[in-house]
């Protein structure tokens, strides 16, 4: 392994930045992802995606296409497999996606109605393409709105919460807040496609895939094909990015049915415009909040009602309210997550799922309590610092929230912010800053993993861990380095295999406390064992661990990571854009195990943050069903040109109860990082921006109806201003740009 | 009289003639991948909006999505698994590893021959939309963060390690100016392959 430091001690690597392990086969292409492998007799599959969002499937006419050169088979409903879809995994019951070709209803645009395999891609896409699939079609209904009367409050204690009298607590507040807030339907797009080889292999269903667990993919498919889980192995060496969209899809699934009927390899990869309607989503939201203060910014009252949206065959609830339970405390507390179903494809979990769109809302509706208060945004939230849990009433593992805003105040110059919004100008941009809070849920899952010491003095370790672009094969290759007291470079790390046994997925910012746990009790007895002497003989000597009962140890805490997030960003009030000029993230999120890999992923964090402040938006057409612009080119993702100078730094916060001191990084660096930037366009402009993304026209149409905003202040109406204030400006290119919205 | 779909080609890959039979629906991107076995080379969208499959044609940065592989016969084709010079990487492979230019890894091989390219156009004088002067009399601008975030726009990077891309496309540049440096450290791959 190289290192960026260039020492190898023989103990500390954790703490240490090291180059990633799978570093070269990186930049070099040699790295194979799931779509990459070649296998003899490899077949391809290719999905066709219902074109209404409502209905049946009256017929597939088949035999057109299977007389196309190349075609191997047409799977649909009337003759795929049976499935069994009736079983409870570790994050519930499955999505009714699972059970493809089941039966011929159509609960959504985009629902899987067949897959044509062919001996050459080239056939399969045309096969596809060529497919007619005669509908019946229903009336759909896909609006999704605040309010609408089908909402409902799921069942289970989780989705509501509540104390003291809200009408009373508001009523006697000397400053209030009432606000809405959106937030749109966002898509996690891995760059690498979902895509999935399955065969039989001596009584053995391989598959090989691109997936957050690939030990959870194993037991699922066997459930839904009946078979002993053992005779089920799925490997997802490289991942190629997840987010939260790379668990069982209905690639995997088919990948197994048409291998099983064609008794040869068979790959299914979904293109880029497939995936948005069968890997999940983020749900948009619909929020509001209403808050009451003392007149020195005291929380009396916080309440926050979260509406999303489901599909009609699966419950999904994306908990934007849940943010508030552990941030802020109040006399009268209430929060609740509402839903409603409609004609759309299931939302799932999506990077920091509920606390991403709910600090959006949350910590804007703090952001204009602080303005009407007068009191500084920071000092706001120190005055509302909660001893314990605001809800639980369960004492914080660490909280570190305020350390973190003393470090990013002073390293971002937020002292020298004139907290009046509307009175930065250069040329024809409006510059200001905002902030925001963060925090994220400290959680750990049961692993299992294997440490064996070979005869030459290497060390493999075993694990069903994920590396979805985290760093976590090189963390762990740390970790298990400083519990045997070796070098890194003597540790060879295997992960990805379901074969290696039972291992939290790489989800819920949990992977590597998780996977850390069982690599550091599996090493530590494994270095005892060795300490006693004696040869290790040529099978080496192994010793495998499984937290499940050390975890049970764990006590009721309110454990969280916490966050700083500040931006500035300039506004175009000539053109609507608004261009993040900087960011800085300080986080408290436990001990931080490679400082290379967590800053390159807490930074990804908040370009994820910028992203969806600023671009992200899949736009439904009633009318269809499905989505607009359904690609890369009409679903913005941030691209190099968006994103300034980033910085994320971390303030000491080892977690006392973790054996290596881990809390977890993957989410964290998203949340808040939206509402920051939405509240620095709001001391930029002097206008509350509270619908997502902040897209110019939505600036421009803000600005034009200034005079409803009593904010707005003291920022003149733009298009006059602009045409003067353009000249000189950097970047202006001329003083057109300013008659647009005069 | 039907009419043939598919032809043999002889494709020029990174200095090596392979000749292969391919569909005339194939692209330069399925022929590299599928054929060829050259599978660094990634597909990332199928429709030239991402950058994934971003090779070198004659010198130049392309999409290989957008691109059949029988208009690609008598081009030079550089993929990323010829961007090395025997054991030694190109600078701007070293840099992404240097400076963790990626997470996922996936857009990378797109992101590193894009960046040799911009390097090149930016030093032969091409302008950027981030170009103030444009002025031939201006000569070559300097290399800053904003010139290496405008031309590295058309390759994404959902992971978002677009800081460090910047830094490790500028470091390269730089590298590049001197001599190639000593051998790389080799990283032990042999764990990281799947087998098929």
């Amino acid at each position: 392994m190289t290192t960026a430091t260039g020492t190898t001690a023989p103990t500390g690597a954790v703490g240490a930045a090291h180059t990633r392990v799978e570093g070269l086969a990186k930049v070099t292409g040699a790295a194979r992802y799931a779509g990459d492998i070649p296998y003899t007799e490899l077949a391809h599959g290719w999905l066709v995606l219902s074109t209404i969002a409502r209905g049946r499937i009256g017929s597939v006419e088949s035999a057109p296409v299977l007389a196309m050169p190349g075609v191997l088979a047409v799977l649909h409903h009337g003759n795929a497999p049976r499935v069994d879809g009736d079983y409870t995994g570790p994050l519930g019951p499955p999505d009714p996606i699972l059970q493809v070709f089941q039966h011929d209803r159509v609960p959504f645009a985009g629902w899987p109605v067949a897959l044509v395999v062919a001996e050459t891609p080239e056939q399969a896409r045309e096969a596809a393409e060529a497919l007619v699939v005669h509908y019946d079609e229903e009336p759909h209904d896909v609006a999704f709105h605040a309010g609408n009367p089908r909402s409902y409050t799921p069942e289970g204690p989780q989705a509501e919460t509540s104390k003291g009298d809200l009408d009373a607590e508001l009523a006697a507040s000397a400053v209030a807040v009432d606000a809405e807030y959106t937030t749109p339907e966002e898509h996690h797009n891995p760059m690498e496609p979902h895509a999935a080889m399955a065969r039989w292999d001596s009584g053995r269903l391989e598959v090989v895939d691109t997936n957050q667990g690939s030990k959870f993919v194993a037991d699922e498919l066997a459930k839904l094909f009946s078979l002993d889980p053992a005779s089920v192995r799925v490997r997802s060496e490289h991942v190629g990015g997840a987010f939260g969209a790379k668990g069982t899809r209905p690639h995997q699934v088919l990948a197994v049915m048409a291998a099983t009927a064609l008794h040869r390899p068979v790959r299914v990869v979904m293109t880029r415009r497939q995936m948005f309607s069968l890997i999940g989503y983020r749900s948009p939201t619909a929020q509001r909040v209403r808050l009451g203060a003392d007149a020195d910014g005291r929380l009396r009252a916080l309440d926050h009602a979260a509406d999303c949206r489901t599909s009609t065959v699966y419950e999904f609830i994306e908990r934007s309210a849940d943010y508030g339970r552990s941030m802020y405390d109040a006399d009268a507390h209430h929060t609740v997550n509402r839903v409603v179903p409609l004609d759309v494809p299931t939302p799932t979990w999506m990077r920091a799922p509920g606390e991403a769109p709910g600090s959006f809302a949350l910590e804007s509706a703090l952001d204009e309590l602080a303005e009407k208060c007068g009191i500084d945004p920071i000092a706001l939230r120190a005055r509302n610092e909660p001893d314990a849990g605001p809800v639980s009433g369960l004492p914080f593992s660490s909280r570190n929230l305020l350390a973190c805003f003393e470090e990013g105040a002073r390293r971002f110059g937020w002292a020298d912010r004139d907290p009046r919004p509307g009175l930065r100008r250069e040329g024809r941009w409006l510059v200001g800053t905002g902030t925001a809070s963060a925090t994220f849920p400290v959680l750990v899952a049961p692993s299992t993993a294997a440490v064996t010491a070979e005869a030459d003095g290497t060390f493999t370790v075993r694990i069903t861990a994920a590396d979805v672009g985290t760093g976590a094969r090189t963390a762990l290759t740390q970790i298990a380095a400083d519990a045997l007291e070796v070098a890194p470079e003597r540790i060879r790390m295997k992960i990805a295999d379901s074969d290696f046994g039972p291992a939290m997925i790489a989800g819920g910012s949990m992977g590597t406390r998780s996977w850390g746990w069982a690599v550091t009790a599996a090493a530590c007895e494994l270095r005892e064992q060795l300490a006693l002497g004696g040869a290790i003989p040529p099978q080496g000597i192994t010793v495998r661990s499984d937290t499940t009962k050390d975890l049970a140890t764990l006590t009721a805490k309110e454990r969280y990571s916490f966050g700083a997030q500040f931006a500035e960003v300039a506004v175009d009030v000539t053109s609507g854009e608004v261009r993040v000029r900087r960011m800085l993230g300080v986080f408290a999120a436990g001990r931080i195990i490679n400082p290379l890999t967590a800053r390159s992923q807490l930074i990804g964090g908040m370009i994820w943050g910028l992203s969806m402040a600023l671009h992200e938006e899949a736009v439904r057409d009633e009318a269809s069903g499905g989505l607009v612009g359904a690609d890369l080119a009409g679903y913005h993702i941030a691209a190099n040109a968006d994103v300034p100078l980033i910085e994320a730094d971390w303030v000491d916060d080892p977690d006392a109860d973790d054996p290596v001191g881990i809390k977890g990084i993957g989410e964290i660096g998203i949340v808040g990082a939206a509402a920051a930037i939405a509240n620095a366009v709001w001391h930029a402009t002097g206008v509350r921006h509270r619908d997502l993304p902040i897209r110019p026209d939505r600036v421009l149409l803000a600005g034009t109806t200034a005079g409803a905003e009593p904010a707005y202040g003291e920022v003149e109406t733009p298009g006059v201003e602009g045409a003067s204030g353009v000249e000189g400006a950097p970047g202006a290119e001329g003083a057109s740009g300013g008659d647009r919205d005069a | 009289m039907a009419l043939s779909t598919s032809s043999a080609i002889t494709l020029n890959v990174n200095g090596e003639k392979r000749t292969l039979p391919v569909d005339h629906r194939t692209t330069l991107l399925d022929a590299l991948r599928e054929h060829l076995d050259l599978t660094g080379t990634k597909k990332g969208c199928d429709q030239g909006q991402c950058g994934a499959c971003t090779v070198l044609l004659d010198g130049r940065r392309a999409v290989a999505c957008l691109q059949l592989a029988v208009a690609a016969e008598g081009r030079a084709i550089t993929t990323i698994e010829g961007v090395a010079d025997g054991e030694r990487l190109h600078p701007v492979q070293q840099a992404f590893l240097d400076l963790d230019g990626y997470q996922c890894g996936y857009c990378t091989p797109g992101q590193i021959c894009s960046a040799i390219a911009v390097i090149e156009e930016h030093a032969a004088g091409w302008p950027s939309a981030a170009t103030t002067d444009v002025r031939p009399e201006a000569g070559v601008p300097p290399l800053t963060a904003d010139e290496i975030r405008e031309r590295m726009s058309g390759n994404l990077c959902r992971c978002g390690a677009y800081v460090s891309i910047v830094q490790a496309v500028a470091q390269a540049a730089e590298a590049e100016q001197a001599p190639f440096s000593g051998p790389v450290d080799r990283v032990d791959t042999a764990n990281t392959e799947v087998g098929a």
